[in-house]
């Protein structure tokens, strides 16, 4: 039966891992995904699943042995945040590369230095090109939502690339709030038997996984593991589609909040979206036109719906939640505008840098910006294209 | 075991095919083609492999030359992805999803880069762990898919890339890591040096020991390269014969705690027999370097002392 009840991210990512009962889960602890691990265990422990856990000694052999055992046939799947997804980072390429629909319920924490345990995206970031699909969440019910659905596109035949399911670090993992969970029954039927074609562990058929690749045959690995990145986007919408059946809940490669007569729109990932979403209602109310366009899918990254979905409005604020280092912006800042410009819809943009390493970002600050677009574009102000907010002063 | 002939093991099917692209007299494929002899015929068996001349040699896309599934992952991570799969086997197994007689068994391969430096922590928990797995190190003391660089198991003034014999240097300073005590001192139920012998009854008993054992093992194996460490290839068994009778590579097994020497040299020779058919020592030979060996004479003696005492 579908129930109603409060829970904070980790737990709910946990629960959906409790009623999926994937085969095998390496993991080590690091804030703020340790509870996931830990929950894990105790599921384990109270003989409530009897998913194989295993406790290794560094995130790199966490995903290193969710390849092995993925690749032998095993659903698989592992946590962690900041420097755990940093030092797995040669793994990811290699699930990737390996075509392994495995799943990493990412927490997002801020990357060191300075040492810090709370949010932002330069995790998820970091690992932006390593070959994963990467679905963020807005709140708990949406990491919940995404972790189910992530095994069924990971694991469709058009695919098979490894899936990372985002939510933002205390912001969304430790915040209780209200969920809607599905039955059991449901989940499981959605989800399914994992039915490798391949896999070591296949009697009487061996495999070879991992070879070294002469120039001859390299490129084509690289470019088919690419058009299946390309193909994960139809497969997303499909499987969103199925589940809305189960849940009735709506999921796309983004949502679009108030966007349709929007004048100014913030394009914006993860629990932030909460803040400018209200920001919208607040201002709306005293009669401006502007919205919110909150990006679900970042890998694949959909540009064409990006920039068809930003073509009626007068300019974009795009929101990241890490820098990039390179001078000219944060990551989102750089792919958007680059979306934006292929496929010719010359609007202004400013990109804006806001909650680094856990920062607050406000309603205030999200008004305050919107406030910013419409006097650059009434009055002519100039604004930098590229500006943080919330610094101290 | 008792009734080992060496004729009998030599004629089982090969896991190795040939084919495969290692150098000539490569200690490597033989160390690889005597342990998979320890595998009994009709049992299955996964092959683990970190990075290294083995892995880039014996699986180039599109062929293999592995005849049993065989996962390449990376450099440092051999025992990471092995319990991986060794986990996998068992949830597969509970679960109903393999058929109850098929028994997989789990060896991996290391080259001492693999295991020694860059793949120690990954080993080392893979072991404390306990999974049911044999980790094999193929030992011929540098990195050598590299070039020839040194690593925590190169000898004491072997002369490597990175160690380079000059006006001013005699080659590497420090003494090599004893991984085989390391990995005793973990606990597990079997851990065995060992290297070719003329009849190869030591390598095998000990592979075929480590794969039946239940639970971790890991294996040792001295297994010379003649680029690295020039000599000529047709030399191979004599340079292997020569580390075990000088102690220089002592044969022993350490079984649920207790240590055991496998052989005893009835008289143990020189250092200098062992070294100098070796090009990367040459320098010791030259005059005025009489210190040098003395001082890994010494070296090789307090550890085989220490050894005796532990194996008494």
């Amino acid at each position: 039966m579908d129930m109603k009840e409060r829970m904070s991210g980790n737990e709910a990512v946990s629960y959906a891992i409790k009623q999926i009962n994937p085969d095998v889960m390496p993991a080590f602890p690091i804030t703020p995904s340790t509870e996931i691990p830990q929950m894990i265990s105790t599921y384990i422990a109270n003989g409530e699943i009897d998913t194989e856990f295993i406790p290794v000694e560094s995130e790199h052999s966490a995903m290193s042995a969710a390849i092995g055992a993925q690749a032998a046939g095993a659903r698989s799947l592992t946590a962690t945040s900041s420097a755990g997804l940093a030092l797995m980072w040669e793994e990811l390429l290699l699930a990737a590369s390996n075509r392994l629909p495995l799943v990493l319920a990412l927490v997002n924490r801020t990357l060191s230095g300075p040492i810090n345990i709370n949010c932002d995206h330069s995790d998820g970031m970091g690992a932006r090109d390593t070959g994963w699909i990467q679905i963020y969440a807005e709140n708990n019910q949406e990491a919940y939502d995404n972790f189910i659905q992530a095994y069924p596109i990971a694991e469709h035949e058009g695919v098979h690339l490894p899936v990372m399911i985002c939510q933002d670090g205390f912001i969304t993992s430790h915040a209780v709030e209200n969920i809607e969970l599905l039955d059991d029954k449901k989940v499981k039927k959605f989800v399914g038997e994992y039915k490798p074609e391949e896999y070591l562990l296949n009697p009487g058929n061996p495999v070879a996984v991992g070879p070294y690749s002469v120039s001859n045959y390299a490129m084509e690995a690289k470019k088919n593991q690419e058009i299946a990145l390309e193909n994960s986007k139809a497969v997303i919408l499909e499987v969103a589609k199925n589940f809305k059946k189960i849940s009735g809940r709506s999921y796309g490669l983004f949502e679009e909040y108030k966007t349709k007569d929007a004048d100014y729109i913030m394009l914006i990932m993860g629990s932030a979206a909460g803040t400018a979403k209200q920001a919208v209602s607040e201002l709306r109310a005293k009669g401006m036109k502007v919205g919110v366009l909150k990006l679900r899918v970042f890998r694949p990254f959909p540009a064409e719906e990006i920039a068809e979905a930003l073509k009626g409005c007068k300019t974009v604020a795009i929101m990241d939640r890490c820098e990039s280092y390179n001078g000219n912006g944060g990551p989102l800042g750089s792919e958007v505008t680059s979306a934006l410009f292929r496929n010719k819809v010359m609007i202004e943009t400013v990109n804006y840098i806001y909650g680094l390493a856990g920062r607050d970002f406000t309603v205030d600050e999200a008004k305050a910006i919107f406030k910013e677009l419409e006097e650059q574009d009434v009055s002519g102000r100039k604004v930098e294209q590229y500006k943080y907010i919330g610094l101290r002063t | 075991m008792d009734n080992y002939s060496l004729k009998t093991i030599m004629n089982k099917p090969e896991r190795l095919a040939p084919g495969h692209r290692m150098c000539a007299g490569c200690g490597a494929t033989i160390a690889v083609r005597a342990v998979l002899r320890g595998l009994n015929e009709g049992d299955r068996a996964v092959i683990g492999n970190a990075t290294g001349c083995l892995e880039v040699s014996s699986f180039m896309y599109p062929y293999t030359a592995w005849e049993d599934s065989y996962i390449h992952n990376a450099f440092e991570n051999a025992g990471a992805t092995l319990s991986g799969v060794e986990t996998a086997y068992k949830a597969l197994k509970k679960r109903g999803r393999l058929p109850e007689n098929e028994t997989f068994k789990f060896i991996t391969f290391g080259g001492d880069g693999g295991t020694y430096d860059i793949g120690f922590q990954s080993l080392s928990g893979a072991m404390e762990r306990g999974h049911d797995m044999v980790y094999v190190c193929y030992d011929n003391g540098a990195y050598m898919n590299t070039g020839i660089q040194r690593s925590s198991a190169t000898p004491m003034y072997a002369d490597t890339t990175t160690t380079p014999v000059g006006k001013v240097s005699n080659g590497k300073m420090q003494s090599r890591k004893d991984i085989a005590n390391i990995m005793a001192e973990h606990h597990i139920p079997y851990v065995a040096q060992t290297t070719f012998t003329q009849d190869f009854k030591d390598i095998h008993k000990k592979s075929h020991k480590a794969i039946y054992t239940e639970g971790a093992a890991f294996l040792n194996i001295m297994a010379p390269c003649p680029r690295g460490w020039r000599y000529e290839t047709s030399e191979i068994m004599d340079i292997c014969k020569l580390a075990i009778e000088t102690c220089y590579w002592p044969l022993f097994e350490v079984e649920n705690g207790e240590w055991r020497l496998t052989y005893e040299p009835k008289k143990k020779l020189p250092i200098e027999d062992f070294l100098k058919k070796q090009g990367r020592f040459k320098h010791l030979f030259k005059k005025g370097n009489e210190d040098l060996i003395a001082q890994f004479q010494e070296e090789v003696d307090r550890r085989w002392e220490e050894l005796k005492c532990k194996c008494n």
